[in-house]
């Protein structure tokens, strides 16, 4: 497993080194009003919601799914907060207005998997349901408007710091509890065993309903949070652009972190790469001045070769390394 | 069958070896134009094999194929297509959404003026369609036919082009009675008209029935050719089973050693599921080792299914302990003590990307539930107990099963069921295509667990092993139990005359 993050590491190291070479400031820090700043930080806090969803997706990538409603749980979370919170600026109505968002995300999550494990239809398909409907459930929640928000409460969420900003610490506080509960407990180990076999899964007893079901509630409840902190970052609940595509990007940080879209062995670390570099990416364009209609083609081109060095032939094309160092 | 032509396909000296199998050793076989040429064998022979070596999915790691005189060597199944040697497989490799024509022509449609010309598709399939007698609209799409007519048009998708030799592999396994006289009508008449048909079949009365000639693979190797008048179903079953004495360590005195006077602990009453399992009565006693026997296809794995909840009974009950048991599925019954080792290692049993330890604690873990994680010191010592006990090789927790040989992956499976510590053990094929080493040792861990107490359903091909393990024998055939043997006074003999079914012939079997 270990082997499999170099080529990601790789990536990221040299994206950051290209960031360097460009804004030799890049890597410097400030502390400003007990707060820390820089490019980096900015690279952690502008990641956190890909990151979050990518941890959900993780998970379900690793069942043999997939979740393509995670943009739109993103969505209509940061609607339904927005629209409950109005013009309140009380703290208790933000935290209730993101329970509330949190509660229908994790339904949502129960909906996704009801399709998939109970009435066996392809994940891709399943989820697509949602992907579309979602965004309409948000336009009703906001009834097609912009709702924008003044609660400083919420306003932490996403834009807030304690040292660092919030949000990186929300996402970093989601990996080490996914990474607990699936390396601790057993959970881990029966979503892989469901990922590489589940008819053998089935057969040794586990409950592979269960665990399917249990991987498309925290995805979904994942994209919720990341959803809170779009909406908070902007103050603004945007039913049709909040979390726009970003199930690609997230889907693009567990592939390059190397979990397979086949499904089994997963890796959050390299899930927590993928990520980074994803953002990284996004970020690179804007300080080496990439042209905007070049934009995507540039990502895809490093999306590409990422991915290209992690392919089985490609790796064996690049055998010779093993030799130099064993494995 | 006079003085022959000669043969349109010879391979003489054929050998192929996988990864830690020899799948085929030095076999020799032909096929004589106008004749219809059964291949026997039980599950793992070879058969399969040899038939991807003639139709060039293999090549042989030595030996020569020969068609029609003229050394050959095909690289794919392409080639040997064009070569005048048409294969039909089990499943129908059709298009459903296509027409009846398009599926007997695609891939070499009529063409004018640079499209495909559909009336001359449609007439040149209407006449191969006549000449087998199958009178369908060449027009109509596929998918609206059964699943019958759908393997006459893969047949008739088969000798749409010259075709000197017909392979079909288990052509009747879907199909009922009267379909498979139909079949059976067209393979005459492609017969007589001079192609060479090598038949594949479990069913021994369809063997019977159609082939003039048989060839019968056991293990890899060729134990014998016979005209098909010349050789009675007792021989045959004898030479697809084997009868290798001796060649394993005398597990029998252990046999002779247990009691089994122990108390009923599964008892199944009419039992069954349509289609699978006719309605049976069964009784496990704790210590006992019970042996399944049967010829593929009898029924073996579809009974123990059924006994582990893996598919749903439509009728009858099981008790355990004399208390019924709601048998919901898996779960249900690894609860109640039962263990089922699936004879399909690597789709069923093993989850060959995870190590063997998690493999090992996989149904313990299962049973306990997600939150009640094994301590890692509690795992140690499982898997420490076992990889020792079982001498799994290599003896390293974090080796991915995957890479492991097929007798260590058995026993990696097996040792999974026995760290549940269960009351019944059921073992579908747990000595297929291991070596005889693997094989031994899983042998004397069954004695010696029925020795324990546990309660054990064996289920294997090899009749030799099952008569010498198994304290009690049901027979089951053509998905039917039909005797219950004392194992201790059974020779392989009795138990093959059952299987056989005795001289008198069958009711025409009905498959679906």
């Amino acid at each position: 497993m270990k082997n499999r993050l170099i080529w990601p590491l790789v990536a990221l190291a040299a994206l950051l080194l290209l960031n360097l070479v460009v804004t030799p400031s890049f890597f410097a820090l400030r502390i400003q009003d007990g707060a820390l700043y820089g490019g980096l930080v900015d690279v952690l806090k502008n990641g956190a919601p890909t990151l979050l969803i990518a941890l959900g997706m993780t998970l379900v990538i690793a069942t043999r799914g997939i979740d393509l409603s995670v943009g739109a749980v993103a969505a209509i979370a940061g609607a339904v907060s927005c629209v409950h919170i109005g013009t309140s600026d009380s703290a208790g109505t933000a935290f209730a207005g993101m329970a509330m968002a949190l509660l229908l995300c994790a339904l949502l999550g129960l909906w996704n998997g009801f399709l998939v494990a109970g009435m066996g239809i392809q994940p891709i398909i399943a989820t697509l349901v949602l992907m579309t409907a979602g965004r309409g459930i948000a336009m009703l929640v906001t009834e097609g408007q912009i709702v924008t928000v003044n609660n400083s409460a919420y306003k932490q969420v996403g834009a807030g710091f304690v040292v660092l900003p919030v949000a990186i610490l929300i996402s970093l506080l989601v990996l080490g509890l996914v990474a607990f509960v699936t390396r601790r407990t057993a959970l881990g180990m029966l979503i892989e065993s469901v990922g590489v076999n589940p008819e053998a899964s089935r057969l040794a007893g586990v409950r592979s309903g269960t665990i399917i079901w249990t991987v498309y509630v925290f995805a979904a409840v994942c994209a919720g949070i990341a959803g809170l902190m779009i909406s908070s970052n902007v103050s603004a609940a945007d039913a049709n652009n909040a979390g726009l595509w970003i199930e690609m990007d997230a889907i693009l940080a567990v592939v390059i972190g190397g979990t397979s879209l086949a499904g089994g062995r997963y890796s959050l670390t390299g899930t927590l790469l993928g990520a980074l570099i994803i953002q990284t990416l996004t970020t690179t364009v804007y300080t080496i001045g990439v042209a905007p209609e070049v934009t995507l083609v540039f990502k895809a081109i490093v999306v590409i070769a990422v991915c290209l060095v992690q392919a089985p032939k490609a790796r064996a094309a690049l055998s010779f390394r093993k030799v130099a160092v064993p494995s | 069958m006079t003085e022959s032509p000669p043969p349109v396909v010879q391979m003489r000296g054929i050998s192929l070896a996988f990864p830690g199998v020899k799948a085929l050793q030095d076999v020799d076989f032909r096929l004589f134009p106008g004749e219809v040429h059964a291949l026997m064998g039980e599950n793992g022979a070879g058969k399969s094999t040899l038939i991807k070596t003639l139709t060039g999915v293999h090549r042989p790691d030595s030996g020569q194929v020969s068609l029609a005189g003229a050394d050959v060597a095909f690289s794919s199944p392409g080639e040997a297509q064009h070569a005048g040697i048409s294969t039909v497989y089990q499943e129908v490799n059709l298009c459903a959404n296509l027409t009846v024509a398009e599926n007997i022509l695609l891939g070499r449609e009529p063409r004018r003026f640079g499209g495909v010309d559909f009336s001359a598709m449609r007439k040149r399939a209407a006449e191969v369609l006549a000449r087998i007698g199958v009178h369908i609209d060449p027009a109509s799409s596929l998918g609206e036919h059964p699943i019958a007519v759908q393997q006459l048009v893969a047949i008739a998708r088969a000798i749409a082009v010259d075709c000197r030799v017909l392979v079909l592999d288990e052509p009747t396994s879907s199909l009922d009675a009267g379909e498979v006289a139909e079949l059976f009508r067209i393979m005459r008449v492609l017969r007589d008209e001079g192609v060479a048909i090598l038949f594949v079949s479990h069913f021994l009365d369809q063997v019977y029935e159609i082939s003039d000639r048989m060839t019968v693979l056991r293990n890899g190797t060729l134990v014998g050719e016979h005209l098909t008048a010349e050789v009675d179903r007792r021989t045959l079953i004898a030479q697809m089973i084997g009868r290798d004495l001796g060649a394993l360590e005398a597990i029998e005195d252990a046999a002779e050693k247990r009691k089994t006077g122990g108390p009923v602990l599964v008892q199944a009453s009419g039992l069954g599921r349509k289609g699978a399992i006719e309605p049976f009565d069964l009784e496990i006693r704790a210590g006992e080792v019970v042996g399944l026997a049967g010829l593929l296809g009898s029924g073996r794995t579809e009974l123990a299914r059924l006994l582990f909840g893996a598919d749903r009974a439509d009728s009858g009950k099981v008790l355990v302990d004399g208390a019924p048991l709601r048998l919901r599925g898996p779960r249900s019954a690894i609860a109640a003590g039962i263990a089922f080792s699936s004879e399909d290692r690597k789709g069923e049993g093993l989850v060959a990307d995870l190590s063997i330890r998690d493999n090992l604690v996989l149904a313990m873990q299962a049973a306990r539930g997600w939150t009640r994680p094994l301590s890692r010191r509690t795992k140690d010592q499982l898997v420490e107990k076992y990889l020792k006990a079982l001498d799994i090789r290599p003896a390293n927790p974090d080796a991915l099963v995957r890479t492991l040989s097929g007798g260590n992956q058995q026993k990696v499976l097996l040792a999974r069921w026995l760290v549940t510590e269960p009351r019944l053990l059921i073992l579908d094929e747990p000595t297929r295509g291991i070596d005889i080493g693997a094989k031994a040792q899983i042998q004397q861990l069954v004695t010696a667990l029925a020795a324990e107490g546990t309660a054990v359903l064996f289920i294997s091909a090899e009749l030799e092993e099952v008569v010498r393990i198994a304290d009690r024998i049901v027979v089951l055939r053509d998905r039917r139990k039909i005797a219950e043997l004392d194992g201790s006074v059974t020779g392989v003999d009795e138990v093959v005359e059952l299987i056989a079914g005795g001289a008198a012939p069958e009711p025409e079997k009905v498959v679906s």
